[in-house]
């Protein structure tokens, strides 16, 4: 499963999308402390942060893809940031419905 | 120990801009060709040395230094000091403020962090004086092509 397959799906918005890549499962999490000890590799991030640190994290991990969830958005100097290096997807739906969904989707 | 030298400077309290000096010697590392695992063991560490200077010290200076054998990290402020490391080593201890948990750091994993992600730590700190974090991380052979 790829991120831009991912992207497709109807209950997700797509924030900015960047070069796709394989995605292999979900991470939950709004530690960022958390989150750069135990993100996986090729994973998709669901979050309600959406702060420029969200971006570092995900860089540094090597996340595929960052979901912020609950309806909430990434700030601008968020998604500047992102440019070139993850791609951006949001959602209406709380953090688990959102998980559920993408884990069912990549199984 | 010879090697590639790159040096940075943290600036103090500015969250969106920590991460830079991580983020460009994780490009450089992978430029050099070096194992993935060695180079997100080195861009976490690192992170969590440079988020703490921002949350903690007021900023301060980042050395690295890169080689064949090993990369190595330092991490200098003059901030308020440790005042019991131990303490400081345990996950979940965190004196971070409200504000800094509302950015979603504070959760007491940084130290841990990099203690788990380097091969060696050394803190060495003084109340009132600074902190001086020193990081290595050994690569294996056929890590790099330097």
């Amino acid at each position: 499963m790829t991120v831009h397959e991912i992207a497709r799906l109807p209950q997700l918005e797509t924030v900015q999308l960047e070069e796709d890549r394989t995605a292999d499962r979900v991470f939950c999490c709004d530690m960022l402390s958390i989150a750069m000890a135990r993100a996986p590799e090729d994973s998709i991030w669901v979050t309600v942060m959406g702060n420029k640190n969200v971006i570092a994290v995900a860089s540094l991990t090597d996340v595929a893809c960052i979901v912020i969830a609950e309806g909430y958005d990434f700030d601008q100097d968020a998604v500047d940031a992102a440019k070139g290096k993850v791609t951006l997807l949001k959602s209406s739906q709380p953090v688990f419905e959102t998980a559920s969904l993408i884990h069912e989707k990549l199984r | 120990m010879a090697g590639l030298v790159q040096n940075y400077t943290v600036d103090a309290s500015d969250f969106s801009s920590a991460g830079e000096a991580s983020g460009n010697v994780k490009k450089t590392l992978k430029k050099l060709g070096f194992a993935p695992d060695l180079i997100r063991r080195v861009s976490i560490a690192m992170y969590e040395a440079e988020i703490n200077m921002v949350i903690h010290a007021n900023g301060g200076t980042i050395t690295v230094t890169i080689s064949t054998e090993e990369i190595s990290a330092v991490f200098a402020d003059v901030g308020p000091g440790i005042p019991d490391v131990d303490q400081a080593m345990q996950e979940g201890w965190s004196t971070a403020t409200e504000e800094v948990r509302g950015l979603g750091f504070g959760a007491g994993m940084g130290l841990p962090n990099i203690k788990k992600y380097a091969d060696v730590l050394d803190i060495d700190t003084t109340v009132g004086v600074g902190t001086t974090v020193s990081m290595k991380f050994f690569v294996k052979q056929g890590g790099a092509r330097l």
